[in-house]
């Protein structure tokens, strides 16, 4: 992606290029502007925002907005603030992301070096389960999430997320061990290396990247999810982005947008950091589950 | 019993056979090389001996133990990869000795084998770096090396040399050639490259559609190759095949083809195989290597039959050390291989010389060398 | 190619055998789990699509009643038509913004390596923030009209998350503020692999830059037009989050969507037949749509 490949091909005029220029900084404008304010108006006291415009610059910088957010903000009927979801968020997330990471890893490495009659149905199954609506597994899903009394916790949200993120970790991990050389897994095969071993000393050393991609496509999406939050994990064990929005719905009070603006970016933030730290696995994780390579 | 013996064995994928019947016995110290056309069956032939792929029916045996359903680990041989597979995670010195360690070979011993091993293939000072960072050739070594390493009884070599550049591949060449000169190993070497399967082997198994197509010394089947196949296959530029007619004239077979100007030109010839005598009349295919096509005064001085051919130059092509010169016999192109200070130029005649020792008859409709 | 295609053979020993078992072991789970979790869950809903469920699930076979009745709710067809017009305009807008991004991006461009992020940021973000923003901006009371107004332009107006017949149209424009960077990366890799020599070889056959793109560039483009269709429709099928959280599915249903008819009608209205065969219908759009495709790509890798 960093080369530009139409280099000397494709030439503009000058005012074409002012305006190709224009366009795509209009756009940055268009792309940037609603977190710039929510960020501004989170710094704003209530009274600035009701009054005053979204637009402006806060005459009154406050962080009070985000403190109110964290600890004290009424979520449903507890004024708890988002911190407690905040974690269900993350105790959620992190196991989740590494149990279906490794799973997809070795499904990757099965499907891809110890190919089998009908491997190619299978593969296509887990691949087809990762673009079903999740409306069609709610229902079975709260029975069994019931029978294994593990509906409403966290616990019952980690095993959702793994389930249904088993597919795209193995399409991810397929698709990158089928570019490995199999040459280096027969290799290992006659120097002796058994199944577990050609994956341990082999593969992995070499599946950083898309262990990578892996990882900060399963945590952007389960840590965004809201649907299976909803679902099956209200009341106390709710993730953060039904703590926010339980926050920013909430019926009863004056409706203090700059907590909701300050809950917004918190709820955001883990997903942007991994965004701006990794952005390029994150691209390639997004460009991996729609062009199938 | 030979020291690896490929007996009777087949593969199949689903109903679809792709290796027939292969019978091959390797003795010990054998060079044997497997030469062929992209999809002829070799690779997966070797692949069998290594055990990464099954067999379908025949046996295997190394050293009399049959090997089939054997973990390729337990074969006790050793492959050398054409991308040399060499693990980029682990430095040379790791790369050689994994499969020691795999094996359970206690460390010192695997340094003791390793620096042996460095020292033949002079990687000595190669050890402590990553595959990313060796060049071509260096590589090439490595490989051998993890091969070398493990003492095997047999070595496979899957079409080592076809990634290296051209002047590379030459002095590789050599340098297996040396070793097994030098180390007395049992090798069995997968190329498509008709020239290392020629300067390399002691033997060749040239292999086509599936079926061994014949198996003999680089002499034998050069010489005597069994069929069209083998025959344009191996040698460059490939052998001249000519339709002819075999005659004969004033007591002797001949064959008869045409010249550039359509005139019949009958090459006598002396010696012939009693199978000729029922061909006679018939038409046949004249194969006829172009060094044995050449101008009078380089002809071969022990050839006891050289005829002469006057037709007309097409195209000449000076290669250096020798000059190809193109014309028309029996309506196809023919080569010839001249010395390079050869004086003949296109659209000239010229007087070629034919040592018809070294022709050879086909059958048209077999195409298997009459004999 | 697999690394072996099995030693299976009356000799095999006990540690071969095992090697040619543990990969299927291996695999064995997930199989398990996506038979079960995913396509036993379905089966289980279209079987409770046709019977009297309600609060729980119920084994009374109904038939076709509940398709017949789902039909005839008037909120289920809204929220079709509501996914219509999303849906098309959702994948129509951020297509060409897309397209046009890319192409943009495309001409050397100083300052590509910040551009690029910005765009594409959104994606990184939960619907459920972006709805959150979006919301407020959209509310006339404080965020663009009021600001407008504030800046003076009295008679400016942008009421549609209140209009009911524009709301569903406010979900457009937060779900293209989304999405639309990201279809612009599939375009840029698109575009970033066309050969360059062609693009050289054309323009010595005298193409204009116009004609490039038109006859050359775009058509090399096919593959990623159609993943961008597949991903967004398959996107806008199951968009549930952005409308909770930006208008709740209001102003009343005005911007219903299946997945919040299902949602509703499951959970709080306790109609789990008529939930179960809504999902259904969802499920068989989208595997219209997924299946040529995911067959089409499965089998060009063979």
């Amino acid at each position: 992606m960093a080369a530009a490949s139409t280099e000397n091909a494709v030439r503009s005029s000058n005012a074409a290029r002012v305006f190709v220029y224009l366009f795509l900084l209009l756009f940055a404008l268009f792309y940037l502007l609603p977190f710039l304010i929510m960020l501004l108006n989170s710094l704003k006291p209530l009274e600035e925002i009701t009054g005053g415009g979204m637009i402006a610059l806060p005459r009154q910088w406050t962080i009070e907005p985000w403190l109110s957010a964290w600890s004290t903000a009424q979520i449903g009927v507890q004024p708890t603030g988002l911190r407690p979801y905040f974690m269900n968020s993350i105790m959620m997330a992190v196991p989740a992301v590494v149990m279906s990471t490794v799973v997809g890893a070795l499904n990757g490495y099965v499907l891809t070096k110890w190919r089998f009659r009908g491997d190619t149905l299978i593969f296509g199954l887990l691949l087809f389960s990762c673009f079903i609506p999740f409306q069609i597994v709610l229902i079975p899903m709260a029975r069994i999430l019931g029978i294994l009394q593990i509906a409403g916790t966290t616990p019952g949200l980690i095993l959702v997320h793994f389930v249904y993120g088993i597919g795209f970790t193995t399409l991810y991990f397929r698709n990158y061990y089928a570019a490995f050389p199999t040459e280096l897994v027969r290799a290992a095969q006659i120097d002796g290396a058994g199944f577990f071993q050609i994956f341990w000393r082999i593969m992995l050393p070499s599946s950083g990247p898309i262990i990578a991609v892996s990882f900060i496509w399963q945590f952007t999406n389960i840590w965004n999810d809201f649907l299976f939050g909803a679902s099956f994990a209200s009341g106390d064990a709710a993730p953060m982005t039904v703590a926010l929005n339980n926050l920013v719905n909430s019926s009863t009070g004056v409706r203090e947008y700059n907590v909701h603006f300050a809950g917004a970016i918190m709820a955001a933030a883990p997903t942007l950091l991994v965004y701006i730290v990794a952005g390029r696995y994150f691209v390639r994780g997004l460009m991996a589950g729609s062009v199938k390579g | 019993m030979g020291f690896l013996d490929i007996d009777n064995v087949t593969k199949s994928y689903g109903a679809v056979e792709v290796l027939h019947r292969v019978d091959i016995s390797v003795e010990e110290g054998e060079f044997l090389v497997l030469v062929g056309p992209s999809g002829c069956g070799k690779s997966t032939l070797l692949n069998m001996i290594a055990g990464l792929e099954g067999i379908t029916s025949g046996e295997i045996k190394i050293r009399d133990r049959v090997v089939n359903g054997v973990h390729p680990s337990k074969r006790n041989i050793a492959m050398v990869f054409q991308s040399y597979a060499l693990y980029p995670n682990m430095t040379v010195g790791q790369n050689i000795t994994f499969g020691l360690e795999m094996h359970g070979t206690p460390k010192p011993e695997r340094e003791r084998k390793m620096k042996e091993v460095a020292e033949l293939l002079q990687i000595e000072n190669l050890l402590a770096r990553k595959p990313g960072q060796l060049s071509g050739g260096q590589r090439q070594r490595v490989a051998m090396g993890r091969a070398l390493v493990r003492n095997p009884d047999v070595f496979l070599f899957d079409e080592p040399l076809s990634n290296l550049d051209a002047k590379l591949r030459v002095d590789m060449r050599t340098e297996i050639k040396k070793l097994h000169q030098k180390l007395g190993t049992t090798i069995v070497y997968v190329t498509h490259d008709q020239i290392e399967a020629m300067t390399l082997s002691t033997r060749i198994a040239v292999m086509y559609d599936g079926y061994v197509q014949q198996l003999g010394t680089p002499k034998e089947i050069y010489d005597s190759p069994a069929n069209l196949f083998v025959a344009t296959f191996m040698g460059s530029p490939a052998m001249n095949v000519l339709p002819a007619r075999l005659v004969e004239q004033n007591g002797a077979l001949h064959a008869v083809i045409t010249d550039h100007a359509g005139h019949d030109l009958a090459l006598r010839i002396e010696n012939a195989p009693a199978a000729y005598a029922s061909y006679k009349d018939m038409p046949v295919h004249l194969g006829i290597r172009p060094e044995a096509i050449t101008d009078p005064e380089g002809a071969d001085r022990n050839a006891r039959n050289v005829q002469a051919l006057p037709n007309m130059v097409t195209v000449t092509e000076p290669a250096g050390s020798d000059t190809f010169v193109t014309m028309t016999v029996s309506g196809k192109d023919c080569i010839a291989r001249m010395r390079a200070d050869a004086d003949v130029h296109p659209g000239h005649v010229f007087d070629f010389a034919v040592n018809m020792d070294k022709a050879v008859l086909f059958d048209p409709k077999t195409e298997d060398r009459i004999a | 190619m697999a690394a072996t295609d099995g030693f299976a053979g009356s000799g095999a020993d006990f540690r071969t055998r095992l090697q040619n078992w543990l990969p299927k072991i291996v695999l064995a789970p997930s199989f398990a789990i996506m038979v079960i979790f995913v396509y036993g869950f379905i089966a289980f809903t279209i079987y409770l699509s046709f019977t009297d469920s309600r609060m729980l699930p119920s084994f009374g076979w109904v038939g076709w009643d509940n398709y017949d009745r789902l039909f005839r709710i008037r909120e289920w067809n809204v929220a079709i038509k509501n996914l219509a017009i999303f849906a098309s305009l959702y994948i129509v807008i951020s297509t060409i913004i897309g397209l046009l991004l890319a192409i943009f991006l495309d001409q050397k461009i100083r300052g590509e390596g910040v551009l690029r992020p910005i765009f594409l940021y959104p994606m990184a973000l939960s619907f459920i923030v972006t709805g959150t923003a979006w919301k407020w901006f959209l509310d006339p009371g404080i965020g663009i009209e009021n600001t407008m107004h504030l800046w003076g332009f009295e008679n400016f107006s942008f009421d549609w998350i209140k209009d009911r017949e524009m709301a569903i149209y406010t979900v457009v424009i937060a779900a293209v503020w989304q999405s639309s960077g990201f279809v612009m990366a599939m375009f840029l890799a698109g575009l970033r692999g066309i050969d360059n020599e062609i693009l050289k070889a054309a323009q010595m056959d005298g193409a204009s830059n116009f004609q490039l793109y038109r006859r050359i560039i775009l058509p090399q483009l096919r593959p990623a037009f159609l993943s961008a269709f597949v991903i967004l429709s398959h996107l806008a099928i199951k968009s549930y989050d952005l409308v909770i959280a930006l208008t709740g599915g209001g102003p009343g249903n005005a911007t219903a969507l299946p997945a919040t008819f299902m949602y509703s009608y499951t959970f709080t209205r306790n109609q789990m037949g008529i939930g179960a065969s809504s999902a259904v219908i969802m499920l068989m759009t989208i595997a219209a749509i997924m299946i040529p495709y995911l067959y089409a790509e499965l089998k060009e890798k063979k």
